[in-house]
């Protein structure tokens, strides 16, 4: 169970560690790192899933089930553009006369 | 046991999130980064289907189905000059997940401790606002509403509206009374809130409140995962919160905004009438052969692409010519002002996806004393980022802005459809400049007759 100050330290060095890990990205991979955060934060899909799987009325099954169907959007499609823009990053080849 | 084994699997989850942002911070290793990312979430996904005691798995799999099928084609299908507003689409659907595992914890009753219910509250606000005002973002984007929509007394009632919402998600908190219509009135209010807070803001500036959304979905994430106790979602929710607020940030300094300034006013309106003190001399034309003559003879270009060139579709026509320019013998860089394209880096994809190598395209800081060396600087659609006024002009809307010192380079020639001002309004010095000399056309028309007159030198 993660409580009081041991979630706040949690938090707070999650923080640090998006903060640093983002500072030292190149203006370049500015869109493609937005959409893959954007997909990383779509692991609420577990919490949707969960929501889903204990839900006991008619009311929690329906929020459960959009839940799970806005965070499966999330993450797919995250994945997706992120992964077609970043394919796309390439070198110059060599002897190319660059 | 078998919850000790999914806790495990969402901790090892998090780190190859962590690992995975860190890959995509350098081209070399980027595309891993998303792969190394991707096997996290599948991990925490697969894991959490063992959960003990969990139902409703035929609905869990449909609507996993349903909402992977429609998001997969459309992330295919989508051309790269409409990436903001898809990134802006799926962030909004994240929050939306996000009020909606909050939602359900409030309806629930009160089954946690009242810290736990405050902080579920505080998440289904901020992913409410965030799903309603993606989706407005998107549908600027995308063209679906053209106008901002501004009117007297809009930040009283802007206010007036998120009051009403904290209220009503204080009252609806199940410790305070388990009411399903208060419930529901915080979550409407919230999701007003959004759209009302998104409609004044211009299509320039959407980026950096689709970059803002970014960040709120991963704080409202990182917040459910507290109220959920799971480790990988508070530390994915809070490190793309982090990471969101800072890239915001970034955005909001390039294009020389304060994130207040983009949220509360719209750009230049308060202004009216923009001065175009300090603009002498003339525009002086040239046509495509003269051009193509001046860049045969160049040993150093620099091409400095603007969205202007990316809406004529004509980023493979200018790699064409960069090739043919190297043929040549001439060095070629491109230059891109953080700001050129819909968002930070978005050009840098438009000309990836043209097949224009990363070790060419240079950013502002790298590029900017180059343009001092060079002998032709070819800008393309480009307008506000090039203008000399930002450096010496107070009074100009874009003074202090970081520009590309094309103005610099011995020849400047301007690719540009007419004579009309940027985005902004603002006339551009640059295009007055004795090195300067315009070159009228579609961006697409124009580059093609330049190659074919390199080609026949």
């Amino acid at each position: 169970m993660i409580t009081g100050f041991a979630a706040l330290y949690i938090f707070m060095l999650a923080a640090f560690t998006g903060y640093e890990v983002i500072g030292r990205v190149p203006v370049i991979l500015h869109t493609p790192l937005m959409s893959g955060s954007n997909f990383i934060h779509g692991i609420v899909l577990v919490g949707a899933m969960v929501a889903l799987g204990y839900a006991q009325t008619d009311l929690e099954r329906v929020i459960g089930f959009v839940g799970v169907l806005l965070g499966t959007i999330n993450v797919v499609g995250g994945y997706v553009v992120t992964e077609r823009m970043l394919g796309m990053f390439k070198k110059s080849k060599p002897g190319s006369g660059a | 046991m078998m919850a000790q084994a999914i806790q495990a699997s969402y901790l090892l989850a998090a780190i190859l999130f962590i690992f995975g942002l860190k890959r995509m911070s350098s081209p070399v290793t980027a595309r891993g980064g998303i792969t190394w990312a991707g096997a996290g979430m599948a991990l925490g996904i697969l894991s959490t289907f063992f959960w003990p005691g969990m139902h409703n798995y035929g609905l869990m799999v449909v609507a996993i189905a349903l909402g992977a099928i429609p998001s997969w084609l459309s992330g295919e299908r989508v051309a790269m000059t409409n990436m903001p507003q898809m990134v802006a689409i799926y962030n909004g659907m994240g929050g939306g997940a996000a009020a909606a595992i909050a939602a359900a914890e409030l309806l629930h009753g009160p089954s946690a401790d009242q810290v736990t219910i405050a902080v579920a509250g505080l998440g289904a606000l901020i992913g409410a606002v965030s799903f309603s005002g993606s989706v407005i973002a998107f549908a600027k984007l995308q063209g679906l509403i053209n106008r901002s929509v501004r009117f007297r007394g809009q930040q009283a009632l802007n206010i007036f509206v998120l009051v009403a919402a904290v209220v009503a998600g204080a009252a609806a908190l199940p410790f305070v009374k388990v009411s399903t219509g208060m419930v529901v009135l915080f979550f409407v209010l919230a999701i007003v809130y959004g759209v009302l807070m998104t409609v004044p803001i211009g299509g320039a500036d959407m980026p950096v409140v689709i970059s803002l959304f970014n960040a709120f979905t991963g704080l409202a994430v990182g917040l459910e995962g507290y109220v959920l106790n799971n480790a990988a979602m508070i530390i994915a929710g809070i490190v793309v919160g982090a990471s969101g607020t800072l890239l915001t940030q970034l955005m909001a300094k390039a294009m020389n905004r304060s994130l207040a300034n983009v949220l509360f006013s719209g750009f230049g309106v308060e202004s009216g009438a923009v001065a175009t003190g300090g603009v002498t001399g003339s525009l002086k034309p040239i046509d495509a052969s003269d051009a193509a003559v001046m860049m045969a003879y160049a040993s150093s270009v620099i091409i400095v692409p603007g969205y202007g060139m990316a809406v004529a579709q004509a980023q493979h026509k200018v790699w064409e010519l960069a090739q043919a320019l190297e043929k040549h013998g001439a060095h070629v860089a491109f230059a891109i002002h953080p700001v050129a394209g819909r968002m930070p880096g978005h050009m840098n994809v438009l000309l990836a996806e043209a097949g224009v190598p990363y070790d060419k395209i240079k950013d502002i800081e790298e590029i900017n004393a180059d343009f001092a060396h060079a002998d032709v600087v070819l800008v393309i659609g480009a307008n506000d980022v090039v203008n000399p006024i930002a450096r010496i002009d107070p009074s100009s809307p874009i003074y202090g802005m970081p520009i590309l010192n094309a103005d610099q380079a011995k020849n400047v020639i301007v690719v540009k459809r007419g004579r009309g001002a940027g985005f902004s309004g603002i006339e551009n010095m640059l295009f007055y400049a004795d090195n300067t000399r315009m070159l009228y056309g579609d961006a697409q028309d124009a580059v093609s007759h330049l190659i074919q007159e390199l080609k026949s030198l």
